[in-house]
């Protein structure tokens, strides 16, 4: 059976560093921090005190106020940022097949808000079960692609994809997966997350995941450096919209570029910590490359997962090199969380538009907030710090790897008749 | 108008975004003020912490309008 192709026709996205996608590709080549200190609640005895927030955000301007209040803000961002893929791809619903247009859609932990307000609003009370009605349905994960498909009308596949901070990556391949074995025509896929509150940040500082730079937030995500100390939580969502080529061409879509790979594979080492060597980031790097059919000599831009933390940034530089060897010093390398924070389970997503547009524009976002070379990441490797820089992006891979040793990568191409 | 008959139609106003002027005693929370069986759910639950009772669920299903609402919380709280 003949695979079909598969290629990106809309985009959306709702970041810390900007609430559209042209603000935030503004963003990322302009080397903007999303870092700020904690406005959601109050954070003064956490011991980090800042996060890459999403700003000027108020849901009533996309929600109306009833349908908001039951909408956890990982799926208010969600239907934000699909909103704008949607206008964006130009769909019309009313004219396509919405048996055959499906949503996939990844969280790393869905409701989390939601779930801490009503389990405290519990322990608080007399030990008489008073739930509200909505707890359920408004925090569970899988509740994003359904809202998804309820305002759209749209009957294809519908599910959520769940890795940590690899989720939507995962909901990507699906999606990707799906489009070219003939089983959908378009999928709207990407992911959203909404950890900044009190049992998210308590529980990640707990892990010392997370950067403690109180003093200086802006500089806190600085991945690749040496005095690194932890991810920076960010939230938000991406959208991608996924189109089987001839429908998008059917249709007259603008093509942002062409999806032609997707790898997954797993550390089977640790429930957190990453393989000292890579061995799974090399092997999932391998993984996408081979279903794409390229060799790494194709390739000329890898945005990393790149999380500013000790262990992961050393093992994912070591996996590149040990996997690309001598093209690893030729490409271009980039970890976009050092200005967005890491979107967990909304990683992939706007990580993988950070990559489309890449490809697409031909100018490779930067690794801001580089000050003092780590003697454990190899010189020779460009993590193109502080500054964009412009060349041909021929294809582009994606990296994101979650808790529980799951790591997925996908590869875009310039699309090209 | 009642204390609790205001205090009634303020929680329905807030939980189902509706207009004031839609709320007379006569409307169906499902029929005509949008609400689905979860709203409704959460409505009567609304009732009994704002006026500290405990409304039975053979109770709850009998509360169908704003003014069998009303008319059952006049009744029951003291």
């Amino acid at each position: 059976m003949e695979l079909k192709r598969v290629v990106v026709t809309g985009l959306g996205a709702l970041t810390p560093i900007g609430n559209t996608v042209p603000e935030y590709w503004n963003g990322l080549i302009n080397g903007v921090s999303g870092a700020a200190p904690i406005t959601r609640f109050d954070a003064s005895l956490f011991k980090t005190k800042f996060a890459c927030e999403v700003k000027n955000f108020k849901p009533e301007d996309f929600l109306d106020r009833k349908e908001a209040r039951k909408l956890d803000p990982f799926v208010q961002y969600a239907l934000v940022s699909t909103d704008e893929a949607v206008a964006d791809a130009g769909l019309d619903f009313e004219n396509l097949d919405t048996h055959r247009i499906g949503v996939i859609w990844g969280s790393g932990i869905g409701g989390l808000k939601t779930f801490q307000d009503e389990v405290t609003s519990f322990a608080l009370g007399d030990g008489t079960p008073r739930f509200n009605p909505f707890f359920i349905p408004k925090m569970i994960l899988d509740i994003a692609p359904g809202h998804i498909s309820i305002k759209y009308g749209l009957r294809g596949p519908n599910f959520s994809t769940v890795s940590a901070c690899a989720s939507s990556t995962n909901a990507l391949i699906d999606a990707f997966n799906y489009i070219r074995l003939g089983m959908a025509d378009v999928i709207i896929s990407g992911g959203s997350e909404s950890i900044i509150n009190e049992a998210g940040m308590g529980g990640f500082n707990a892990m010392h995941a997370l950067s403690t730079r109180n003093d200086d937030p802006a500089t806190a995500s600085r991945p690749f450096d040496k005095d690194r100390d932890g991810f920076v939580a960010g939230e938000g969502s991406g959208t991608i919209i996924l189109e089987e080529l001839d429908h998008a061409i059917a249709r007259g879509a603008k093509i942002y570029a062409e999806i032609i790979g997707g790898g997954m594979s797993a550390d089977a080492n640790h429930i957190t910590a990453p393989h000292p060597e890579g061995l799974g980031a090399k092997l999932v790097m391998s993984n996408a490359l081979k279903d794409a059919r390229l060799t790494t000599a194709d390739v000329d831009y890898i945005n990393v997962h790149g999380t500013s933390t000790g262990l992961g940034d050393k093992s994912e530089s070591k996996a590149i090199v040990a996997l690309y060897g001598e093209d690893a010093y030729r490409l271009n390398i980039s970890s976009t969380k050092s200005m967005t924070g890491h979107l967990l389970g909304a990683a992939g997503a706007v990580e993988s538009i950070a990559a489309i547009l890449a490809v697409k524009n031909d100018i490779i976002p930067p690794t801001i907030n580089h000050f003092t070379d780590d003697p454990e990441i190899d010189p020779r490797l460009n993590l193109t710090f502080n500054t964009a820089q412009k060349r041909l992006v021929r294809a582009a891979q994606s990296n994101t790897f979650g808790f529980g040793g799951h790591n997925a990568s996908v590869i875009f191409r310039k699309y090209e008749d | 108008m009642s204390d609790i008959a205001s205090r009634v139609k303020a929680i329905i106003v807030e939980k189902l975004g509706v207009d004031e002027s839609e709320v007379n005693p006569e409307a169906s929370f499902t029929n005509d003020l949008g609400a689905d069986s979860l709203d409704t759910v959460e409505l009567i639950m609304e009732f009994e912490k704002e006026f500290n009772v405990a409304i039975p669920d053979d109770q709850a299903e009998t509360i169908g309008t704003v003014g069998q609402a009303i008319a059952y919380l006049e009744k029951n709280v003291k």
